[in-house]
């Protein structure tokens, strides 16, 4: 559905994505993880047909956006970053006019705005206004109206950026639904979490190039330990601290907060820091996520 | 001039979107898309009037609105017509017909609405959708095309446009200020004064920052509206001005509508109606093009 090779985007002397390749297949759940300014954004406009890349080559369909733009789009839904709900029109109204905007019927897109306001859980808020809403039912009504064209192809800008804990678990909830109808989804997002729920497959990206490709697992098995140790000390500065577990897990992650001691066996190593006679705040032993294998690979944390 | 006939200017129909949820349909012959790239006209995909429609869904619970667009050129015909009409009683025209004040001043008032309305239209309201409400980002994910949105917003202009002068004309002609039954021209007239200050007005607001730069709006409208041979002939003026003053557009859609209401028609009009004509087109091309440069790059 989306092959890309060495695509890339620039806004003037800033190179926002800098020479990717991807490919999407039919019927996939497909992420790009990365931290604000990895270029996430920027290479979603560009696979949405929505903003030209700079270089590189993009088919979408198989087709080239340069020239079938239109076409490319009407198969397409888009869950940008912003919500760009149309707040001068009521909750089911921004779902007829978009499927209007794509060249259905009235009778098409009213039977259409029923069914999807059922399926974001906004039915009875069918004649609201917009504005008035929570961010989470913005949300949902945002993904509703993608989706009122029916695309083989779903886009989500960070879907759950923003959103309290349940309304972004009710987002993936309805967003699994649409992965068992054989929607293909592409998303972004900076929590590795979502990723790790929604993805069977994720590029990690880092200052707009891919840093690393796979499904959540082998990711994980690739660039990090079964599981980690956390420590937390009442000292500001780790570093001495750092020193003295050294040795003990594969590799140590100096936090400003805390100490990660990467691992296969969590509670050995806890044993083997007391034995050293190093006394922690806090001890925690967790499995390992893509967290730690984006702080593996850039030497940065993800969320800031 | 409609926006149908705009949109016919641009004979570019390969954009049009597939079905969705099938594969893609035929695709348009090579020669069609090479065309379509070299136009210098940015896509569209003939599907301007979904926007309109979009508006009207909008002001559906506004109606009460689009009452007061109507309300203000009545107003400045009555106050002017009839009160500077008692003082000055009859004017002669460029052509050398003399008329009561009121039969020289509404037609000018008609025009002069027409510009304001569209002005208005085509620049706060455009603003706000473009800048804050973010309206046509969400728009331009879907087939639609920049010039679909500039073609859109500009013939939603017209359509209110058209609503105001057509009332205005009727109050002005059961008044009594309507000489001839060419006035009825006076209404597609007033349409095409506003396709010209619409688009162009449009492209002027993809240039605007913030609100403050709507001062300079003003700045042009309000001399074009004062010194148009608005509300005397232009004959008062001394050569050089008046040389300047037939340049400017509100000018030639004062003078369309002058001509159309006194019945005092010749094929010199066409000059009128070319002017507007080309502005409009050249608006549209330049909105479209703007349009594009912000939204998708
Ligand atoms: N329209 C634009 N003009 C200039 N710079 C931009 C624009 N959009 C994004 N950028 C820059 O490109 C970089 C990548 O941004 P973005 O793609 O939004 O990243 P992400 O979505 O991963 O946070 C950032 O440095 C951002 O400031
Ligand atoms: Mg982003």
């Amino acid at each position: 559905m989306i092959e890309a090779s060495g695509l890339v985007k620039r806004f003037g002397d800033l190179v926002a994505v800098d020479g990717i390749d991807v490919s999407v297949q039919r019927g996939e759940a497909f992420g790009f993880l990365g931290p604000n300014g990895a270029g996430k954004s920027s290479t979603m406009r560009m696979v949405g047909a929505v903003s030209p890349p700079s270089a590189g080559v993009l088919r979408l369909f198989g087709m080239d956006p340069a020239t079938h733009g239109p076409q490319i789009r009407a198969r397409m839904g888009v869950v940008p970053q912003r919500d760009t709900l149309d707040e001068e029109l009521t909750v089911s109204e921004n779902i007829r006019i978009y499927g209007r905007y794509f060249g259905l019927s009235r009778a098409e897109t009213r039977r259409r705005a029923t069914e999807l306001l059922q399926f974001a859980q906004l039915t009875e808020r069918a004649d609201a206004k917009v504005e008035p809403l929570s961010g989470g039912m913005k949300r949902r009504l945002t993904i509703a109206r993608s989706l009122v064209n029916d695309p083989e192809l779903l886009l989500l800008d960070e879907p759950t950026t923003g959103l309290d804990p349940q309304a972004r678990h009710v987002l993936w909830d309805r967003l699994f639904r649409l992965k068992r109808r054989g929607v293909t989804l592409v998303l972004t997002t900076h929590y590795m979490d979502e990723a790790e729920q929604l993805c069977d497959r994720l590029v990690v990206m880092d200052g707009g190039r891919i840093v690393a490709e796979g499904s959540p697992r082998s990711l994980i098995e690739c660039y990090s330990t079964r599981e980690v140790l956390e420590l937390r000390f009442a000292e500001e500065d780790l570093t001495g601290h750092a020193r003295a577990v050294e040795g003990i897990g594969e590799r140590t992650e100096v936090l400003p907060d805390r100490l990660l001691v990467y691992v296969a066996d969590g509670d050995a190593a806890s044993s083997e820091v007391h034995r050293r006679g190093v006394q922690p705040l806090s001890s925690l032993v967790r499995r390992s996520t893509l967290e730690d294998v984006f702080l593996h690979l850039t030497g940065r944390t993800l969320v800031d | 001039m409609t926006p149908s006939a705009s949109r016919a200017a641009v004979p570019e129909r390969s954009g049009r979107p597939a079905p969705p949820g099938r594969p893609p349909g035929r695709r348009p012959p090579r020669m069609v898309s090479a065309l379509a790239r070299a136009m210098p006209f940015p896509a569209g995909a003939g599907l301007a009037r979904v926007l309109v429609e979009r508006n009207v869904m909008a002001y559906r619970r506004l109606w009460v609105l689009l009452l007061s667009g109507f309300v203000e050129p009545v107003f400045y015909l009555f106050s002017l017509g009839i009160g500077l009409g008692a003082l000055v009683r009859t004017v002669t025209t460029d052509s050398g017909v003399e008329v009561p004040y009121p039969v020289f001043v509404a037609p000018a008032l008609l025009a002069a609405s027409a510009m304001n309305g569209a002005v208005f239209d085509s620049t706060f309201n455009v603003f706000f959708k473009l800048r804050y409400a973010r309206l046509y980002d969400s728009v331009l994910a879907t087939p639609l095309g920049p010039r679909d949105v500039a073609v859109g917003e500009v013939t939603w202009a017209l359509m209110r446009g058209s609503l105001y002068s057509g009332a205005f004309l009727l109050v002005a002609a059961v008044a009594g200020f309507v000489r001839s039954w060419w006035a009825l021209l006076a209404l597609p007239g007033a349409v095409l004064i506003g396709f010209a200050f619409a688009s162009v007005g449009m492209w002027a607001t993809t240039y605007m920052r913030s609100w403050v730069d709507f001062d300079y709006v003003t700045l042009v409208i309000q001399p074009l509206f004062l010194f148009s041979a608005t509300f005397y002939p232009l004959a008062q003026y001394p050569g050089s001005v008046r040389w300047l003053v037939e340049w400017t557009p509100l000018y030639h859609g004062v003078a369309l509508e002058r001509a159309l209401m006194l019945g005092d028609v010749g094929p010199g009009l066409l000059v009128h109606v070319g002017y507007l004509l080309a502005m409009g087109l050249l608006g549209v091309w330049g909105a479209s093009r703007r349009i594009e440069r912000l939204l998708l790059s």
